[in-house]
Formats: C-alpha cells, structure tokens, sequence
C-alpha cells in the first residue's frame, strides 16, 4: 500500500512527484507510455506566462502569477535551461491597442509585475524586426521561455532520487474504491492499492476520473500546429512575441527557444482523436502566413521541423483542481499556462491535502539539487577537467549539437532509463540538430543497447511500437545473430 | 541500333550498339564502353556488392563483391549464397569468401580488411 | 597550446589525400583529426562499386578505395587522432578540439586544411504533412545501418529524392529481400547518375516517378502509408492526382550540403550555391592559410575527383609552408551566369593562369541535346566547350588550357552555357 498513485507523468504529474517528494509519503507515478512527458509537455511553446491572460478569479489566474515567480528558482536549482525573456503583445490597429489596456488591467489584478505598454517606437527598438504596422504593445519583463519536457525529466528525476517509484508503460484501465484505499489496475495486469490517487493524466484525464466516478467533465484537446527554425534563426527575436486576439483568433506566437531555436505557432483546432498529432499542410500554410503578418522577413527556408501538439482543455474552461472524491484528487484541464502554473498547482498540493484532513510531514532530508555536464556549455579549463575525469565526454556522438558519449551514459543512469532515440533527443539534444539524427543514430543506438540491455532490434524512435528496425540483414538462412 | 547508357563508371557515356554489324559499339570514351555494350546486348552482367556476417562484437557485416561481372539473371542466386556465410576475423581485403559463387565462376572476395 | 604545421580536419577521401600530398612534399608536422573511429569517412559505408577509375584506373568500391589511402596514410609520418572532433577554428588557425584520448586540446596550426564533408538534406522530411512516426529516414543514415551494423530497416518502402544514394540504396535494399516499391521525383528529370538509374532502377524494374511528390505519412507508429501525387510546372500537387502506397519505410534522397560549420564559425566567406567555402584555383578560402578541398566545397558525383581536389588542397597548403610567402596577389573572379549553378574555384590566382586550371561545373536544368559552355573575360568569349549531354545531376570538369588563360589580362571571368 502506498500513500500517493500519481496518474500520468507530463509537467504537471512530473512536477506533483517532486513536489511530493519532500514530504514522508510513499509515491508512484503511474505512466501509461514508455517515458514521460510525452502528451501536450512534448509539444507546446515553452512559454513561461507573465500571467495577464487568465480571467482574474479563474484557477489559471491563481497559479499562473505563482508558477511563473517559481520557475527561475526552480530551473536554477534542477539545471535546467530557462531565460527570462520578457514578452511582448502586439497590437497592430488602434481597438488592438485598447485590447492592450484591456491586458494590463487584467495583468495588474492578477498581481504581474513590471506590466508596461510601449509605443509602436518603443517596440521596434527592442525588437527592430517586427513588422512596420505594429502600433503598440504590453511589455511584461517576467515571461520567458523553458524547455517544457527538460522541465518534466528534472522534476521526475529529482523525485527518483528522493524516493518515488515511477511506472512505465502502466495506462491505468480500472480504479476501485475500497474502504480506505483505491486499487489500481493497468492494463498489463499490475496492481497498486493506494491512499490517494492524484489524476494528472492530461488529454485523457477525464477518462481517469470516469474509472472512479460519474463523468464529471470532458477534455476535448485543442490541436496547435508548429514551425521550428534552425539556430541560423534563433536571434530573429529577442523576446516572446504575441498579438492580440483578433477576428482571425488568437494569433501565432514567435519566440526564441532556450535552445537557440525560433518557434512559431501555434494554431487551434479542436480535435476528437486525444493522440491526433499529424500535421496538417493547410494549416501550415495559416501559420505561416500569420507569422509572417508579424515578422515579414521570418526565414521559413530556414525550418527544421513541424510538429503538432494537443492542448488538453477542459469543457469547465478553467483548470479542474480537487477532490472528487475523499482521497481521489483532480489536476486536469490544465491547459495553457499550464507550464507555468504547474510548479504552483504542485506547491499547493499538500495544503490541499492537509486542509482536506490528511497532514504531510517534511523529510529531514531532501535532495533538491541536480547538476547535469553538458559539455558544449562548459568553459574550456572544466571541459578539459570533465574529459580528464571521464574520457566518455571527450566522445562526441552527436556532431550538430555536440553530445558526448558521457552525456548519453549519464541520462541513461539517472533514474529513468530511456527506450528510444527520442527519449536520448529529449534528455541530452542528441539528434535534435540539422541532420536530425542522420549522422548519430547509429552510434546512439549502440550506447542505448548496451546500457539498457534491450535488443536493439527492440529499439523505438518514440512510443512502444515505434521500432526502428525490422531485422537483421541475412538473417534468412543459418542462425538469426 | 539500340541506344544504352554505360555504367562501368559514374561518366554515364550514352552509347549506341548496331546489333546488325557485329553489336558494334559507339560512343564509348573507352574500351571498356565497348565491352560493356555488346555484353549488355547479348547478356547483360553485373557485379554484385552485399555484405556478409561476421562474429565481431565492433564489427557485424562484411563488405564483399563479385571480383568479376555475373550473370545479371543469377544476381538473386548470389545474394542467396552470400546471406548463408558467416566469418570469424581476422580478414584482409580481397580474401575469397565464396568461390565459384552460383556456378558463375566468380568468386566473392571481402572488400575491406578487418582485424579484429 | 601547442603548435603544428598543417592541420587537416577529417580523413575522409579528400583529407587523406591532402595528408599523403603534403607529406610527399615534405611538410613536418602533419596532424589529421577525424571524427570517426576509423578512416575513410562515409566511404565505408558506400559498399557498392564504381571509385577509383580515373585515379586508380580500375573499378573499386567504397571500402577497397578508402582503404588504399589507409593504408598508406597509416605507414605515412602523419599524426592521426581518431574519435575526435573539431569545436573550432579561428581566423588565426587556432583549432579547438576534443577526444576521449586527447581530452581537451587547442592547437596552433601555420595551415589548416577542411575536409569535413557533406551531410545530407533533411528539407524533403519536414515539409511533408502527416503523422511522425519511425519509418522516414535518408538513404545515407538507412545506408549506414544497413551496410555497417546489419540492420534491415524496412520492408516495403518508398524513396523520395533520386539522388544517387537513393537509387543505390533503393538497389541495396532490393537485393536484401525488401521491396521498393517506387522512386519519386519532385523535378521532371533525376538528380541521379544516369547509370545508377539504369543499374539500381531499371534492373529491378523499380518505377521512377519524375514530377511526383509525396503529400502525407501516415502511421500511428511505424510508417503505414504514404500519399503520392504529380505535381505541376510549378512543383505544386495536383488534386485529384494522388495515389496511396502501403509502405513500412520512406527513404529521403533529396540531396546533399557541405558541413560547412568550421568554415562559418573561422568567418570564411561561402558561396550561397554550393554551401561551401569560397575558395581559388589553389583550394584557399577567403581567410588566408585556411583551405577546404572535396565535399566541403562542393558535393562532388565522384570520390575520384574528391581526391584530386584533397591532393591540390594538400600541395598547396606544402606550397605556403614551404616556400617563402608569396607577394598578395590579385585574384580574379571566376563567376556562374545564366544556367550553369555554380562554378568551382570561384576564383583564379594571376599567376595561376600560366598553368592552366581546371574546373567544375553543375548546370541548373537537363540540355539534352548538348549545349555550349562559354568562357568569357571581362564579358568577351575566350573559350568553348561543346557537351553532347549537359544534366544537373552530373558535373562537368574543364580544363582552362594554359594556351589561352595565359594571354588573359581581364579583371574578371565569367561562364554560361547555351543550347547550341
């Protein structure tokens, strides 16, 4: 019996886990793919929201402001890669730029700090490539931008290190109530009786709370489809760029990545299919052409990815967040800003839980530090140190983006051991560069083999069923090597 | 007159055979062309390059090749061959791997050395 | 920090000639960094035959030709360090570099030579709508797999670009038991060697579709099908066109680029059309002391040529170390017009032109009854070369006899190309 089942391992699971980590409590985390963050947290903006957008009194407003004055802390602690960017709203006629007062008045109730609306003059200044019709903006100096499935593994790692049991490939398929407890069943045939439960399971989190109760809410996802430029673009822009919503919808946003990337996007579509993450040509094309009402000299040439991502958006409008049950808490709908309310919905967790009647005490002792070598950011004097004290750095396996072999070996031994060449890409930016793994799969698939012990013919690119690999060449006659 | 492109080597030299003459060949650059034109006529051939398994832990496939032209008709027949060989190292570049490969008199000769 | 002679990065084709050319001419201190845990760079992997006939006059494959220069290369007095990669290299020729054996070294080198290669384009990947799903990979990472590790990749595939690793792994694949069920071609005409179209296609009876592309993958895990259609003048789709294919497997061929990284970051000024440096009759970059030789200047149809490039690049680098310094000297350009793509060097040294110098050259789209390739100086004709057959995917090499450019005094060269 354990004390906590974490349903769902995305940044909002993922940051609950560590969240809970600190306290005297039994944890799992149950995922149903083969590694986490593989919903909605692999495929949004990694924006961190100043916070002006939520309603002021709706859910998303009380966490957002929270979540993003944690972040900055939070990566510096985890290491992982974060900016304070600052974003910029445009408006591009004079009733866009009233929608801006509109925006900073929201923004000051939710409490946004250092809200400010600048000229059409002001605005190119900061950023001299943004179209010549911009007329105004709302500046916001605490947004910025993250790496949301770096985000999730360092909180999921983090949580590892301090106790929490993670299951992979564990889609909970029925939830029983017993007396005290809950049991949990997945699909493969294990079982987890649990005090609590917390339903963080994203796009599909209303069926979790349907296993325990009634239908209490639905999530259709919203679809967003995106552009990801080559580093060549990265300084296309300095800082998050939105635009005010205008009979067209709420328009693309361009940002920087913490990579160095440009991305642009996204589009909305509601969507049926909870895995429906194809990309689609025409809405490409509306992208695109948004985008490039923004910056008209954006470099599409320059693109080295589409991707789509699902926003898992609840018919309340709002995030659900509570009890449905006594023991049987609600974290869903959380769409954005959810990235960055999610450290905040995390925190408030066991208040919850103890205003509710179940008190959790503090560990004594509670590892909240990681260090991650990353080779191609170090000075010269700690590579060449890093190189001496392990020669598996000095190893570079992938060229574009400089990842050595110790790097792979390290993301494979921090509690969480990866199954697919994008559980590497994810943990280390093997293969995230321009030859998209052309040049490195080879040599990754080698050191995932070996480290891991699965056949490589076994190896995924993505998800279970993802196999990279048919057979073995002349494995037709004499024994199958 | 049939009209062929030369594949001895990536030139691509667009040649002309006249089955009524002799299969004499023209547009060659060289006399290889020339060889290459009638035989492609009569019976066309093909060297064939595979790979075949070795018991290495660093190294699993074997580069090898036909060290003549065969037959095109039997490049299946070769390939069978090839895929029944497995090899322990060390090899050095131009052993022979399978003689007489599919009755064609061609032997399957390993195109590079490896050590270990 | 230490100091060297020449610094050669890569020992593919083009770094292993320099090396061997340079040493011959008696340069001392030879470093060669590769990045690979073996020479011969992607030859390895090219098991198939058809190298070496110009430079060694007979037939070889991949991995006999790379191992000739190997072989070589390990008895030469050469310094050669394995697994290691390059970081950078300043405008001084300061190369910055990693190994698990060196660690973390800078060397100061008098000339530095780049043979880094090409990488394949990826473009074709990412404009294609549909799911992402495991199954779409180019034809060089498929080769790779499996030529080197022995992995079959697929079992009914589709191969979109005719370039020529295309078509030869289209052939590879075939005689190893999987199914290829079509080749498809954006443009009217392949960017493929004739040959290979001929030998890898047309033996096996494997469609070429010219003017087709592919519009969507679909799979939820593995690639389950694919979306073909013709396209119009204008590359774009037809409606109504479209054909569906059940595939496992989508090879992309959709061309090559030079690595051309090092160069950016030593602030060497690259030709928009090649990707590669900018470089003269000698091999130099813009940035003196720097050169770059093979498919780092220009995605070369055959590795002979890549080595006689390394080799000019290598005699040249021995030139600047050995001699005295030569006063600077005017450089004459050297310039593509209408439809010739690209000329390679783009520019001529004025006391090359007592030599003679040779040239390559790509034509933007197929002249099949031949064409006249012109020379002109300062705008006036100096040379003709007739083509019975002109095709982007086949280069054409010149040669500016000595005869001619040694009467030239112009300031610049420019070169065309029309049907005759």
């Amino acid at each position: 019996m354990v004390d906590f089942a974490v349903i769902g391992a995305g940044i909002v699971g993922s940051a609950i886990a560590w969240e809970l980590s600190k306290y005297e409590a039994d944890v799992v985390v149950l995922e149903k793919e083969n590694d986490i963050a593989l919903g909605a947290t692999r495929a949004n903006s990694g924006i961190i929201h100043a916070g002006y957008d939520p309603e002021p009194g709706t859910l998303a407003a009380r966490y957002n402001v929270p979540g993003a004055r944690m972040i900055p802390e939070i990566a510096a602690d985890l290491d992982v890669h974060f900016r304070q960017t600052g974003s910029l709203v445009l408006a591009f006629s004079d009733r866009e730029t009233q929608g801006l007062h509109a925006l900073l008045a929201r923004g000051q109730k939710n409490g946004v700090p250092g809200l400010q609306i600048l000229s059409a003059e002001a605005t190119r200044a900061l950023e001299p490539r943004l179209s010549e019709r911009v007329t105004a903006s709302l500046y916001a100096p605490t947004a910025g931008i993250v790496n949301p499935w770096e985000l999730a593994l360092a909180f999921m790692e983090t949580a590892i290190k301090n106790g929490v049991r993670l299951l992979l490939d564990a889609a909970v398929t029925g939830i029983g109530k017993e007396e005290d407890h809950y049991r949990l069943r997945t699909a493969d045939g294990r079982e987890v009786s649990t005090r609590f439960v917390i339903n963080a399971a994203g796009a599909y989190a209303d069926e979790v709370s349907a296993l325990a109760a009634g239908k209490l809410f639905s999530i259709t996802p919203t679809k967003g489809e995106y552009f990801l430029f080559d580093k060549s673009a990265g300084e296309t822009v300095d800082r998050v760029i939105f635009c005010v919503p205008d009979e067209l919808g709420k328009g693309v946003i361009i940002a920087p990545t913490v990579h160095g990337n440009l991305i642009v996007g996204p589009d909305a579509e509601p969507v049926a299919d909870k895995d429906d993450t194809a990309t689609d040509g025409a809405r490409l094309a509306y992208v695109r052409s948004r985008a490039l009402q923004v910056i008209p000299s954006l470099p599409f040439n320059d693109n080295i990815r589409n991707f789509a991502g699902l926003r898992a958006a609840a018919d309340t409008d709002d995030f659900v967040i509570g009890f449905q049950a006594p023991g049987f808490f609600n974290v869903a709908g959380i769409k954005s800003p959810g990235l960055t309310a999610a450290p905040a919905i995390a925190d408030d967790i066991p208040r919850r839980f103890a205003a509710a009647g179940y008190p959790l005490n503090r560990k004594a002792y509670w590892q909240g530090k990681r260090r991650i070598v990353r080779i191609r950011e170090l000075p010269a004097e700690e590579k060449a140190a890093a190189i001496r004290a392990n020669p598996a750095y000095g190893h570079i396996i992938c060229r574009c983006e400089t990842i050595s072999e110790g790097e792979i070996l390290d993301a494979c031994r921090r509690g969480m051991k990866p199954v697919s060449l994008d559980g590497i890409k994810r943990r280390t930016g093997a293969g995230m560069g321009r030859c998209q793994g052309g040049f490195c799969g080879a040599g990754i698939v080698a050191i995932l083999a070996g480290e891991t012990g699965i056949d490589p013919l076994r190896i995924c690119q993505d998800k279970a069923g993802s196999r990279l690999f048919a057979g073995r060449t002349k494995s037709a006659g004499g024994t199958d090597d | 007159m049939i009209d062929l492109i030369c594949i001895c080597c990536p030139e691509g030299c667009r040649l002309q055979v006249d089955p009524d003459h002799d299969y004499a060949v023209t547009g060659n650059r060289c006399p290889r062309g020339e060889t290459y034109g009638r035989e492609e006529v009569i019976s066309p051939v093909r060297i064939v390059t595979s790979t075949v398994r070795l018991t290495s832990e660093t190294v699993p496939r074997l580069p090898v090749k036909t060290d003549r032209p065969v037959p095109k008709s039997v490049m299946f027949q070769v390939m069978d061959e090839i895929n029944r060989v497995v090899l322990n190292p060390p090899v050095r570049l131009g052993q022979p791997v399978i003689s007489d490969v599919a009755g064609t008199g061609a032997d399957v000769v390993a195109t590079r050395t490896v050590t270990a | 920090m230490t100091e060297t002679d020449l610094v050669i990065i890569g020992a593919g084709p083009a770094g292993m000639a320099a090396a061997l050319a340079a040493r011959a001419r008696g340069v001392g201190r030879i470093l060669v960094l590769e990045r690979n845990g073996f020479y011969g760079g992607i030859l390895n992997q090219c098991i198939h035959n058809g190298f070496g006939l110009h430079y060694f006059g007979e037939e070889l494959t991949g991995p006999e030709y790379a191992e000739r220069f190997s072989t070589e290369l390990a008895s030469a007095a050469v310094d050669v360090h394995l697994d290691t990669m390059v970081l950078s290299v300043s405008p001084d020729r300061q190369v910055e570099y990693i190994g698990p054996k060196t660690g973390y070294q800078v060397v100061s080198a008098k000339a530095v030579i780049l043979a880094t290669g090409c990488r394949e384009r990826t473009r074709g990947q990412i404009s294609i709508p549909g799911t992402r799903p495991a199954g779409v990979l180019t034809a060089g990472a498929a080769q790779r797999y499996v030529n080197l590790d022995g992995y079959q990749i697929g079992r009914r595939i589709i191969v979109l670009g005719s370039g020529d690793i295309g078509l030869i792994m289209a052939r590879r694949l075939t005689l190893e038991g999987a199914e290829v069920v079509a080749v498809v071609e954006l443009m009217p005409y392949s960017s493929g060697l004739t040959r290979n179209i001929r030998q890898c296609l047309d033996d096996f009876d494997i469609p070429l579709l010219l003017s087709h592309t592919i519009t969507e993958i679909r799979g939820k895990h593995r690639v389950e099908q694919v979306t073909v259609a013709a396209v119009d003048a204008d590359r774009k789709p037809l409606p109504g066109s479209e054909t569906r294919f059940d595939v496992d497997t989508v090879l992309l061929s959709v061309g090559l680029i030079p690595e051309n990284e090092l160069a950016k970051g030593a602030g060497i000024e690259l030709d928009p059309v090649t990707g590669g440096p900018i470089v003269s009759d000698r091999m130099e970059t813009s940035v003196p002391g720097i050169f770059a030789c093979g498919n780092a200047v220009q995605v070369h149809d055959l590795v002979d040529y890549v080595s006689a490039e390394g080799r000019r690049a290598g005699d040249h680098a021995a030139d600047l170390l050995l001699n005295e310094p030569a006063a600077k000297e005017d450089l004459i350009s050297l310039t593509a017009t209408g439809d010739i793509t690209y000329v390679v060097p783009q520019q001529i040294r004025q006391s090359s032109l007592s030599a003679g110098i040779d040239i390559f050259l790509r034509v933007k789209r197929p002249l099949p009854g031949g064409g006249v390739i012109t020379v002109c100086a300062d705008g006036t004709p100096i040379l003709r070369f007739r083509r019975k057959h002109l095709n982007p995917g086949e280069m054409e090499r010149l040669t500016l006899p000595h005869q001619v450019m040694s009467q030239q005094t112009a300031a610049s060269f420019s070169i065309s190309v029309e049907a005759p």
